[in-house]
């Protein structure tokens, strides 16, 4: 059976997490690698990393960083953050990241999900769909970190991006992020029921409840969570104890 | 004494890179190289082919490459080279694939290529994250690896077997979904081994000390 997936985020800005992770005693809670180690042999499912503010300039260090969790963490790596062309895919595979994640890019151009799809596969391109609630049941995607709104409705946006290609739906609630008051239940559901691709959870979590609600009611496949990890609320084990207890199928080996 | 890792332009190889180059390191066997070459290709003693995305364009991408197919089919054909392939390059042992349209595997094993059906519709496709193996029957590459031993799975379509005999693992998932295959000197996975910690990583070295 198919396991639920619990992924740790962690932001990245220069080569640094941004909020240190101290859920375990690490030499270096700033360094991007040591952390993902932690999080590998703590049992997550896979890793994020989200280059949270990506220029031109700083790009190498990204790749750096996926070329070397890549040589130490046998498990799956999304990147996102500034990914904008097939060619920024491209190099971000080639140093080591097994899925890339598009946002913003993908909203001005839903086109190049499809080229990098047709490139590389559907099964490395993931959308990232930042959204908030505009009225009761409708929610609008917001691009530059929530503040610039769109118009374009997310439940459309996210069938028009898994029909170009995109082989997975990162999604988060704009409206909930950073708030711990749990995830946006109404709009996961909506558009883990509007697609065929899985939907990961994301922006909002709080307690290890909201893990199982985003599931059950809201029809996640996975679940991304940073600070309840980062900042040692929780530990990845007591996380998967908790939703396998509420009798989601959960990696425990 | 080489094992060669096919890069055919198929997706990221750096992660399947270090876990055999590691695997092959811990295990004292031989080193790992990562080539496009047939003339490496035809040294080789031990050959793995990765490869991601769709069936024909991963077959196309390898003929692509003048006499590398050649040598791959030299290598286990006529040297009896031991042979892993992961996720498409598992389908490629097949008779047929048919994703998209019908095209021709090496027919390793004998099978086809067919899209993923669960019988529970709110089962999603493509078939992506961990999933627990259910072992069908013993293998060398299987030693130390049990029934209920997760592995990283990311695919639409999975081998449909001709005879039930190739068949050594499988996962429920709406029903049965191949996991992994093997006949002769030639094995494959349909999930990745590189990305499956330490059921993975124990396959991989499984694979480096086989001698079938």
């Amino acid at each position: 059976m198919l396991k639920t997936r619990i992924i740790p985020c962690l932001d990245v800005a220069d080569g640094r997490v941004v909020k240190g992770v101290n859920f375990v005693d690490l030499i270096d809670a700033g360094d991007p690698v040591e952390s993902a180690r932690a999080y590998d042999a703590a049992g997550a499912d896979e890793l994020c990393f989200l280059d949270i503010h990506a220029t031109h300039e700083n790009r190498g260090t990204m790749y750096d960083l996926a070329t070397r969790t890549a040589e130490q963490c046998f498990m799956p790596l999304t990147i996102g953050g500034g990914v904008r062309t097939v060619d920024d895919v491209r190099d971000l595979l080639l140093a080591g990241a097994d899925k890339v994640s598009f946002n913003s890019a993908a909203v001005a151009d839903p086109d190049v999900v499809a080229r990098a799809a047709d490139r590389f596969g559907s099964q490395c391109i993931v959308v990232a769909i930042d959204a908030k609630t505009v009225a009761p049941g409708k929610w609008e995607i917001f691009t530059h970190g929530g503040r610039k709104p769109t118009g374009i409705d997310a439940v459309e946006f996210a069938r028009t991006v898994v029909a170009k290609g995109a082989g997975e739906i990162l999604l988060t609630s704009m409206d909930r992020d950073g708030t711990r008051a749990g995830f946006n239940l109404p709009l996961t559901r909506a558009i883990a029921d509007a697609v065929p691709v899985p939907v990961i959870a994301s922006g909002g979590v709080g307690t290890l409840d909201h893990l199982v609600e985003g599931v059950i009611e809201g029809h996640a496949s996975a679940v991304l969570a940073a600070s309840i990890f980062h900042f040692g609320d929780f530990t990845i084990a007591e996380a998967k104890a908790h939703m396998v207890a509420a009798g989601i199928p959960m990696r425990l080996s | 004494m080489t094992t060669v890792l096919i890069d055919y332009d198929s997706g990221n190889l750096h992660s399947a890179e270090k876990a055999f180059q590691r695997m092959a390191r811990e295990g004292g066997h031989d080193p790992v190289i990562v080539t496009n070459r047939p003339a490496d290709v035809a040294k080789a003693t031990r050959i793995v082919l990765p490869g991601d995305g769709a069936f024909p364009a991963c077959r196309r991408g390898l003929a692509a490459i003048d006499g590398l197919e050649e040598a791959i089919i030299d290598a286990v054909e006529r040297r009896a080279v031991p042979f892993l392939g992961i996720c498409v390059g598992m389908q490629m042992l097949a008779t047929w694939g048919r994703e998209y349209e019908d095209v021709r595997g090496f027919d390793w094993v004998g099978g086809q290529i067919t899209r993923i059906t669960p019988d529970d519709p709110s089962l999603k496709v493509p078939h992506m994250g961990w999933n627990d193996l259910i072992i069908d029957r013993p293998h060398p590459v299987l030693d130390g690896i049990q029934t209920g031993d997760h592995a990283y799975f990311v695919h639409s379509y999975h081998m449909q077997v001709a005879d039930p005999a190739d068949l050594l693992a499988h996962v429920d998932y709406g029903g049965p979904v191949t996991a992994i295959v093997a006949r002769g000197n030639v094995v494959g996975t349909q999930f990745h081994p590189e990305k499956s910690q330490s059921a993975g990583l124990r396959l991989i070295a499984n694979f480096l000390g086989w001698a079938p």
